[in-house]
């Protein structure tokens, strides 16, 4: 059905004098509810069906593209959709690196376990049931959990149809189940927050309520009592949480748009080193059970598993077939495309290698400086690599844990963060498509009084 | 002012999804079955249209097309939500079964008032003779070549240019048990332009936006478009002779305008009603307190014309105002929407809003700033010894629970002897929202609104918002660089 309208606004396109392109519609059914204490706080239900187009004219000096979408599938809506878009894309650009892939589209359409028709069952009961679990979860660890955010839990079922005019057409569907829990600790007229959150594909495989719950409560608790602690230059471990937003930074880096556009710090830098040789970084979109796993990427192409850095040294950008073309390179099969968004490059199920050492023994081994579990703000320019962003965390001397520190910043340059990582911890923790373990740099300026 | 054809986005829903008071009332009605203490329909239908250049040419026209209805139901604290993307008669009757099955046990509204037809919101701030998505798209390719082409000539150390357009026009219309049948049309426009200069095999980037609820047509006139490129050229070129930012604390002057995002992060969210009703702010409780230094006054106003943070109508329908938040320094009020003030036994303040028809709505800011001051600014950046001018910012974040704040530096410059010296790169400012305003000590006679550019994001959800300031002085806040 949804492989047919897609079908078919293509062969609409077509007759109103596309040269060729490709059509993707996303489907999707959701139920959300947020508990605050015992009480509901609210319950969403939706369905949404977005149709997304991108049609190529043919002129001298090559393509045009333009990029539609829609929510409006109606009578014969699709068929103004196409003479719009075709229309549309006359008024833009030649570009002779515009197009389609014109082969390897994906041929095999391994099992992902990207769902669980068991789950189909989940009703509302069972979210609130889960979300209250979390709450109560959480306020039973300590009497200074007091107030909370409250505690959510939501499942997605998501199918995807794509067609191109090269002949490709596929689709899938996959699931997404979420726990989350955002508990409030207050003493001595101070208030913490902090938040835990599990996702998986199946419900089966989403960490308890009761565990999300006990850890975010144990998050927010630990940053009572946090101090300042005078500007300086100490070594620094980002846990799993924070170490994925790092990695997520790196990542914008790698990405082909940033590469041919020189606005990544790294564009130069394929074959080279970019990194210690503790850091080696995959990118896999069939790891089964993978929030970023799909059978083939937003063009059609099939996805695979590539070492971006391997011990260090830059072995792939991530690309699609448009960004890939420009740099003389082939596709990595990480074209993202949503309905409503034109397509784009991102990393499918992106982590960096897990080192030996457990995150204690990386602080143990660390002598004097700064555990991160909280990073805020955005402070990051790709195209310089200058990092500067705001952190909370605990402050250690001779391998011990000595109090919470916050109202800090944690600053330096990409470049000489991935050079400075002198260990890796054993603890990759799996919070989305981006995954890291514990990282420990060398060396980084702190700012505090 | 004149009063145009508001009521075109209630014509277009009953023309093209044959919505009608009929179809309204039947939906209202299936809510209000079980008791419930409000319900209401929100009703949008977006279309959007960018062009986007780099390499010197436009590769890509994107169009988009949003349409939806969102049902909701309230009973005491608990707000049950159905939406979907078709409008028609049976999506809105099943979303309203849906919405009330979870909020059955209120009291209160059992009845529909008599409409009468929809009304027209009773201001009138973005009147506009030809919708942005209405220009040819043509038009929008002409000017971002014009834009590349000015900008390579502006400075040879000028290596990329990447430019966009983003045109926007939302209908709405919102119906609600208490009566409330009000529809209105939102344009909004944004012009973003990016550079990327290369000199001694060192890259830096700027950028500068501009846009709000306006004609394109301010835009497409050179006077329109040059200041922005001037700015992004000019921000790129500084910031290649940046040097690194010192780290450590500091006192720090902040520049007019958009630095007003500090207020919007370090104040403004804490004083949305959502957060002082669940009492997780900071700034919960403290109604007629001192929270800033004397002197400070803040205030959200969406009733700027043609800013991009203001709304004749919240998305709930309420009418928009202009709200003290701080007066000379003392807390007097809170943004409420209308679930939050009905909690909290106060009035609604035309700041319940929502991405689109897929999201609940919040209490949100509109044009967040703090209003003049007596000083002058030069003298301000003087009263200075050693110290940091931040000029503008990419963005900040904040913590409502605890009140820190972050923000990064995209423009900053050392201060040293009073005098400011040489611009530093990778400039981050921490602090804590209820302290940052008890150490504001000058307030410049500047201010001054943002270029129209800002977006805040809350729970998931984005919407434009407009922040401002005069120049200020603010003793002793950290500063977090490399240089320690």
């Amino acid at each position: 059905m949804s492989l047919e309208l897609a079908t078919r606004a293509l062969e609409r396109a077509v007759a109103a004098g596309a040269h060729s392109g490709d059509a993707v519609l996303v489907e999707d059914e959701s139920t959300e509810v947020r508990v605050r204490d015992n009480a509901i706080d609210h319950v969403t239900q939706a369905r949404e069906r977005c149709l997304g187009l991108r049609l190529f004219v043919a002129t001298e000096g090559g393509l045009r593209q333009a990029i539609t979408s829609t929510s409006d599938l109606a009578g014969d809506a699709v068929d103004r959709l196409a003479q719009d878009t075709v229309a549309l894309a006359r008024a833009t650009a030649a570009d002779p690196n515009a197009g389609l892939p014109d082969s390897g589209f994906a041929l095999d359409f391994p099992e992902l376990e990207l769902f669980d028709p068991a789950d189909a069952d989940i009703d509302v009961d069972r979210h609130v049931g889960d979300a209250r679990a979390a709450e109560a979860a959480a306020r039973a660890v300590d009497p200074r959990i007091v107030n909370s955010e409250g505690s959510s839990s939501d499942s997605q079922l998501t199918r995807v149809a794509y067609a191109n005019t090269a002949g490709f057409a596929g689709d899938y569907q996959r699931a997404g189940h979420s726990l989350v829990s955002s508990p409030i600790a207050a003493e001595n007229g101070e208030m913490q927050t902090d938040y835990w959150f599990a996702v998986a594909r199946r419900r089966s495989e989403l960490e308890s309520p009761e565990s999300v719950g006990r850890r975010a409560a144990e998050r927010a608790l630990a940053q009572l009592g946090g101090k300042r602690i005078a500007t300086c230059e100490v070594p620094v471990i980002f846990d799993p949480p924070t170490a994925r937003g790092i990695l997520g930074n790196l990542a914008a880096c790698v990405s082909g748009y940033a590469v041919y556009r020189q606005s990544s710090f790294l564009a130069e830098k394929l074959g080279e080193r970019i990194a210690s040789d503790a850091v080696t970084i995959i990118d896999d979109g069939r790891l089964p059970g993978g929030l970023g796993s799909k059978p083939f990427d937003g063009e059609g192409l099939p996805t695979g598993r590539k070492t971006v850095v391997e011990n260090g040294i830059l072995r792939s950008f991530l690309l699609d077939h448009y960004s890939a073309r420009k740099l003389g390179l082939a596709s990595t099969g990480n074209a993202s495309r949503s309905a409503g968004s034109a397509p784009g490059v991102a990393p499918t199920n992106l982590w960096i290698e897990p080192g030996a050492q457990s995150l204690d023994e990386l602080v143990q081994t660390m002598g004097r400086g700064l555990l991160v579990t909280k990073l805020f703000g955005h402070g990051f320019n790709p195209v310089t690599g200058d990092f500067s962003r705001g952190a909370a965390g605990v402050w250690i001397e001779n391998g011990e844990a000595v109090h919470p520190v916050e109202e800090i910043t944690v600053a330096g340059n990409l470049a000489d963060m991935l050079a400075d990582i002198d260990a890796v911890g054993n603890d990759l923790l799996w919070m989305g498509s981006v995954a890291a373990p514990s990282l420990r740099v060398s060396r980084m300026t702190v700012a505090g009084e | 002012m004149t009063q145009p054809d508001n009521n075109r986005a209630a014509a277009l829903f009953q023309e093209r999804f044959g919505i009608d008071e009929r179809a309204l009332d039947a939906a209202l009605g299936t809510t209000l079955e079980r008791q419930v203490d409000h319900a209401d329909l929100f009703f949008e239908y977006t279309t959007q249209d960018s062009v986007a250049l780099e390499e010197g040419i436009v590769k890509s026209g994107d169009r988009h097309l949003t349409q939806g209805v969102g049902v909701r139901a309230q009973s005491g604290e608990r707000q049950g939500y159905a939406h979907a993307d078709d409008i028609d008669l049976e999506s809105v009757q099943l979303a309203a079964t849906t919405a009330r099955a979870i909020a059955d046990a209120g009291g209160g509204e059992t009845a529909v008032s008599t409409r009468g037809g929809p009304a027209v919101p009773s201001h009138d701030l973005y009147p506009i003779a030809l919708a942005p998505t209405d220009v040819p798209i043509e038009e929008k390719v002409a000017l971002l070549d014009a834009i590349d082409r000015y900008a390579r000539a502006l400075d040879p150390h000028v290596s990329q240019v990447m430019a966009s357009v983003v045109s926007q026009n939302r209908h709405l219309m919102i119906a609600a048990s208490d009566g409330t049948w009000v529809s209105d049309v939102q344009p909004l426009i944004r012009l973003n332009v990016s550079v990327i200069v290369e000199s001694g095999g060192r890259r830096e980037n700027g950028y500068q936006g501009m846009g709000g609820r306006m004609e394109l047509s301010g835009v497409l006139t050179a006077d329109g478009w040059h200041p922005l490129v001037d700015e992004a050229v000019r921000l790129a070129l500084v910031n290649l002779e940046a040097v690194p930012c010192p780290a450590g604390t500091m006192d720090v002057v902040l520049g007019p305008g958009w630095p007003g995002v500090l207020l919007h992060e370090a104040v403004g969210h804490g004083l949305e009603g959502d957060f002082n009703r669940k009492k997780t702010s900071v700034f919960s409780d403290r109604i007629g307190e001192r929270v800033a230094a004397p002197g400070v006054t803040v205030v959200d106003d969406g009733t700027i014309p043609g800013r991009r943070g203001s709304l004749n109508v919240d998305d709930e329908g309420t009418k928009t105002q202009r709200t003290v938040l701080i007066e000379d320094g003392i807390l007097r009020g809170y943004m409420q929407d209308r679930l939050n003030a009905r909690l909290m036994g106060q009035a609604p303040t035309g700041n319940g809003r929502r991405e689109s028809y897929a999201h609940l709505p919040m209490p949100r800011m509109t044009n967040t700033f703090m209003l003049a001051g007596q000083d002058d600014p030069e003298e301000i950046l003087h009263s200075v010894r050693n110290g940091l001018y931040a000029v503008s910012f990419g963005g900040g974040q904040v913590d409502i629970t605890n009140g820190k704040f972050v923000f990064q530096c995209t423009e900053a410059y050392r201060i040293e002897d009073g005098q400011v010296t040489a611009p530093v790169r990778g400039a981050t400012l921490i602090g804590n929202g209820p302290d940052v305003l008890t150490r504001v000590s000058r307030i410049g006679n500047d201010l001054e609104m943002d270029w129209g550019v800002g977006t805040c994001g809350k729970d998931g959800q984005g919407v434009p918002v407009g922040v401002g300031q005069p120049t200020l002085r603010i003793d002793q806040i950290t500063v977090g660089g490399t240089e320690g």
